[in-house]
């Protein structure tokens, strides 16, 4: 085998050393009438064949780079700088296990504690964890901090209708044994007045998202002030892309800003892996599940790094813990740290600002198209939801035919929106592809 | 205890990436807009942005620079015990990188992704048949994460049954921390097994604690302390009996493949943890994958959505993949379909061995921990001393040198130029040293590990100094860390140098 | 190891003064956790809490612990200073790093008194 080094005789000389005759002595413990059962898998493909069965495969699938995509909804396509492969594929950092022996994983640790700054900085919180699974699982993880904050005397979670539908499902996953409510505003409205009547003292939290999942982007600055005033704790779910220009929750006062760090620099890959940030303020730290590292020093009087606050953790607390989280997505951390480093103050700007005016271009031609209209006359990021002169699934299966990669059908979630499609536009998006969009959909009434 | 006396402000090795800032410089470049630009929302903008300003090449010199800090798989042997650091084939990196499968959106209508879905619906299958269970998920996104689905289901299971007074999970002394936290996330109370003195589940113990309050029990096996449980089928039918599910921890399955099905031996539920087993890289603390496997009993309950045919074949179009929610299932538990980037490598490594390759792996595996174990069992004690799986635990720690401890053997191996295995864990053991070697280390690297730890042992009684200042400059690039400190100060960020006034 | 002879002890490690309704962690306790760096109370002033409810939540660099309390009744007070000096519980454990100040009602039938809290120390090294 290709993988394993053993030359028969060595296998021979250890078995001796072992004091067994053959392999099958070393499993005696395993009840005889299921040991060595038949595995009814393919044989065995040498790395030739593997790799083009792989490739036939991918070559299967109709990929972002073909197609012209305006699909969004929580993934967004953006231009990946060549670099960040270069360092994802050192086997110094892909290779290595979590940093626990801080002698030998500098490097692991310095990478994760720049990323805590960069996120913290980028959201203008204090500080962040070394991440989550995604964000849906961030989310999760906030609402479990916020009821543990309150040792469950708050039951009441007020959660936005424009927070990701799969973020909500993840939540009430997580949350289907504990004793907490979830209470929402009618989808549609203005999400700060229609939430601030919900918010009561038995309210642990108050969570929303920035941009919301319509694309919508308002101050919830109020909102903040109105769950502080009831006690509760206010957590803003955000876009990493729209924070390069936008106001961060940080300024609106949130405690916890938590959310989906795909657009820093990680590819689509049919849905992960990801990276979930999450963010808080210093008072709260210990309450915040997942990995830190902290700065320090060594015994040589050097600088160096290491996790700290173990203690908050499953290896330790064990039954106590308020979360089981072990793993962090220390690679995909990584691949955000050098994205945000390569594309520093200025790019950042400039990738938000790009996705802005292509999205807004977009609308305002969408708009023009008899039969088509913007549903919402609220301020946008990089996307916006257009009410279509029919169901949603025919367009996309029309606009597919031209090579277009239609919106998200909101009907999936919001039974009331059938006939609305959430359009998503990015710096990859030319001119020349969102004036095709337009012509496609412009013969969508006349078919 | 090592001394932490700072005579002057500590040295920087590397800068951070805010320290190498320049304002002005800039890594990567965009265009300019093609569209006609649109006012921004001016109440909306923020100020600042602190991020810091570097050049390309000062990127990557920055982060090769730390990746030399680091120990990995690809600079040596890591013998870290219920981690299973195997080599990670580097083909693995390459087709999950295929533009194919790196370019979808997890929301593209599964008529353009039939590659991926095949893909991951032959993934489950394998899954299924090489643990013999009905069922299974991807979704899970790591270890603990599988856990907690696993956890959920039992508990939906037996709720769904009308056996609502049931809250009680029995969990083996020797049990992974997850274990335990796992249970307590989904609401139920924790109940701890001992081991009795070959290592096994306590039965006398289990058959006390099986009674009508139980969901299940949580059982790894082989065990941490790397021993197969002589009485696995006795345990599952204590539990069957009492009406609970068996919960298995898939952590150890790199010494189980084509040597026995989990399912086969009583066990209803089992994750599988895709970055131990079928080598998809640990990449410094993750990502890793967690799927799931169940019995037909609990299939309904599997986290929505799973991967199935929606169209049969016919009239030789081939059949149609696509998503569907099990009936009753719990819920979902992340975004998306799972860390397919993860998936994607698992196929190509279980695509490469086959049946045969596979019951390689795990014979390898389980050769080479007893080797180390049959050479080393004279120097160090090894408390449950039998013929072991993939690792085994020994005691870091003599009698006749008492200021001697397992981290300090830890620390020392760092000097030897290798990876210290898990120490302080599983927690029955004292002083623990967990040593799992994995299938991909040759006869020559083992020996030399092994003359390793009988000098290190030796050293220990002659010059125990040398293990306490361990490890020491010429080996590695960092010594000790004052982490006292580091819990104290709580130092968790840095900032542009003129944003730290306003910290 | 320091063990003073007017106060109850737990199998898990707590005091308590009876009569002045203090409780806190022994000298052996915060030996075994070493540098204390977080306390946190689970309950607040006025709460009404019974023997073996969980009254704070004690941190070190290597270890958490939880406290239980030895006596039920009703809150008097929380130390407020070991929230910005966590480390006297180390240095004075019967004393200023008291954790929780109760009104007591009821005991813990299981409470030792030193010289039995003494032996059974002793019994685990």
């Amino acid at each position: 085998m290709t993988y394993i080094p053993h030359s028969p005789k060595e296998r021979d000389e250890m078995l001796k050393t072992v004091g067994v005759e053959k392999m099958s002595d070393l499993f005696d413990a395993i009840p005889e009438a299921h040991r060595y059962p038949d595995l009814d898998l393919p044989d065995a493909l040498t790395e030739m064949e593997a790799a083009a069965e792989l490739s036939e495969l991918a070559q299967a699938n109709e990929t972002t780079k073909g197609l012209v995509s305006f699909l969004g909804a929580g993934v967004y396509n953006h231009y990946i700088p060549a670099a960040i492969n270069h360092i994802l594929l050192r086997g110094e950092f892909y290779t290595a296990y979590t940093p626990y022996q801080p002698e030998i994983s500098q490097g692991t640790l310095q990478a994760i504690f720049e990323y805590q700054s960069l996120i913290a900085n980028l959201t203008g919180m204090d500080v962040a964890n070394a991440s989550h699974y995604d964000g849906a699982t961030a989310v999760a993880e906030a609402v479990n901090m916020a009821v543990a904050q309150f040792r469950g005397k708050r039951k009441k979670v007020v959660m936005s209708t424009g927070v990701h539908p799969q973020y909500r499902a993840t939540t009430d996953t997580y949350t289907q044994f504990a004793d907490v409510e979830f209470v929402s505003e009618e989808a549609s409205r203005n999400t700060s007045e229609a939430l601030i009547p919900l918010i009561d003292k038995n309210t642990a939290l108050v969570l929303v998202q920035y941009p919301d999942f319509f694309g919508r982007i308002c101050d919830y600055t109020k909102l903040g002030e109105a769950a502080h005033e009831a006690g509760a704790l206010f957590c803003v779910v955000a876009n990493p892309t729209a924070l390069g220009m936008l106001k961060t929750p940080g300024e609106m006062g949130a405690d916890m800003v938590v959310g989906e760090g795909q657009p820093l620099g990680i590819s689509m890959s049919y849905g992960g892996p990801y990276l979930g940030f999450f963010t808080t303020r210093n008072k709260f730290v210990r309450k915040m599940a997942g990995r830190l590292v902290g700065e320090s020093v060594d015994a040589r009087g050097q600088r160096a790094f290491v996790l700290t606050l173990t203690p908050r953790e499953q290896h330790i607390k064990r039954e106590r813990a308020t979360s089981n989280i072990c793993s962090n997505q220390g690679l995909l951390a990584l691949a955000a740290g050098v994205y945000m480093s390569l594309l520093g103050q200025t790019g950042m700007k400039h990738v938000a600002e790009l996705c802005y005016h292509k999205a807004h271009y977009a609308a305002e031609k969408i708009a023009e198209i008899p039969g088509f209209s913007l549903t919402f006359d609220a301020k946008f990021f990089h996307e916006f939801v257009v009410t279509c002169p029919k169901p949603v699934a025919e367009i996309n299966a029309h606009l597919l035919e031209h090579g277009i990669l239609g919106g998200y059908d909101l009907g999936q979630d919001y039974p009331e929106m059938t006939d609305q499609m959430l359009v998503a536009v990015t710096e990859m998006n030319s001119k020349e592809e969102i004036d095709a969009l337009v012509a496609v959909l412009s013969e969508v009434n006349h078919d | 205890m090592t001394e932490f006396k700072l005579d002057a402000a500590p040295k920087t090795v590397e800068p951070t990436i805010y320290e190498l800032s320049s304002p002005g410089r800039i890594g990567v470049d965009f265009p300019a807009p093609d569209v006609p630009r649109t006012n921004l929302p001016d109440s909306l903008l923020r100020a600042e942005l602190p991020l810091p300003e570097l050049s390309e090449v000062d990127v990557i010199r920055h982060f090769v620079k730390l990746s030399t800090f680091n120990y990995s798989v690809d600079s040596g042997y890591y013998p870290l015990g219920s981690c299973t650091m195997k080599y990670n084939p580097k083909i693995n990196e390459d087709t999950a990188r295929l533009s194919g499968f790196a370019n979808i959106h997890p929301m593209q209508p599964i008529e353009t992704t039939q590659g991926a879905l095949l893909l991951m619906y032959q993934l489950q299958e394998w899954l299924k048949e090489i643990s013999g269970f009905d069922a299974l998920t991807l979704q899970p996104a790591a270890g603990a994460h599988g856990e907690f689905v696993g956890v959920l289901m039992m508990r939906s299971y037996q709720e769904d049954r009308g056996e609502t007074k049931r809250n009680k999970m029995l969990i083996p002394d020797s049990a992974h921390g997850t274990n335990p936290a796992t249970s307590a996330m989904s609401g139920l109370k924790v109940v701890q097994i001992p081991s009795d003195e070959r290592g096994n589940v306590d039965l006398d113990a289990l058959r006390a604690e099986a009674d009508d309050t139980l969901v299940g029990m949580m059982l790894t096996n082989p065990n941490t302390l790397g021993l197969f449980d002589e009485n696995v089928e006795e345990i599952c039918k204590i539990v069957h009996d009492a009406g609970g599910l068996m919960y298995g921890d898939g952590a150890n399955m790199n010494a189980m493949l084509g040597i026995t099905k989990m399912a086969d031996l009583g066990f209803d539920v089992m994750h599988y943890n895709l970055h131990k087993t079928f080598s998809t890289p640990h990449g410094g603390g993750g990502p890793g994958s967690g799927p799931v496997g169940v019995t037909a009993e609990l299939a309904p309950f599997l986290p929505a959505p799973i991967v199935d045919i929606v169209e049969e074949e016919a009239d030789g179009i081939p059949p149609l993949y696509g998503f569907v929610d099990p009936s009753k299932t719990i819920g979902r538990v992340k975004a998306f379909h799972g860390h397919f980037g993860m998936f994607v490598r698992a196929f190509t490594y279980i695509a490469m061995h086959g049946p045969d390759g596979l019951r390689d792996i795990s014979e390898h595996a389980v050769l080479n921990a007893n080797y180390i174990l049959a050479r080393l069992r004279d120097t160090y004690h090894v408390p449950y001393d039998r013929i072991c799986m993939h690792e085994f635990v020994a005691e870091g720690r003599w009698k006749d040198a008492p200021d001697v401890h397992a981290l300090d053997i830890a620390k020392r191996l760092m000097d030897y130029g290798f990876h210290p295995p898990t120490n302080y864990f599983p927690l029955i053991v004292h002083e623990a040293l967990m040593i799992e070697p994995t299938e991909t280390e040759n006869k020559d690297t083992l020996d030399s590990f092994i003359d390793a730890m009988i000098s290190i042992a030796k050293e220990a009684h002659d010059e125990p100094d040398l293990l306490h200042d361990a490890p020491h400059p010429e080996n590695t690039p960092f010594g000790r860390l004052d982490e006292v400190k580091a819990a104290k100060d709580l130092i968790l960020c840095c900032w542009l140098p003129e944003d730290y006034e306003n910290q | 190891m320091n063990i003073p002879s007017n106060l109850k002890y737990t199998k898990s490690d707590e005091w308590v003064d009876l009569e002045s309704g203090k409780i806190g962690l022994t000298d052996y306790a915060q030996d075994q956790l070493s540098d204390i760096v977080f306390v946190e109370a689970l309950v607040d002033a006025d709460d009404d809490i019974d023997v073996g409810d969980g009254i704070s939540e004690v941190e070190s660099v290597k270890a958490s612990a939880e406290v239980y309390a030895p006596v039920g009744g009703k809150v008097v007070a929380t130390n407020e200073d070991l929230a910005d000096t966590p480390e006297i519980i180390n240095s004075d454990p019967y004393g200023a790093g008291w954790l929780v100040q109760i009104e007591v009602s009821s005991q813990s039938d299981e409470l030792m008194d030193a010289a039995a809290y003494e032996k059974y120390c002793a019994d685990r090294d």
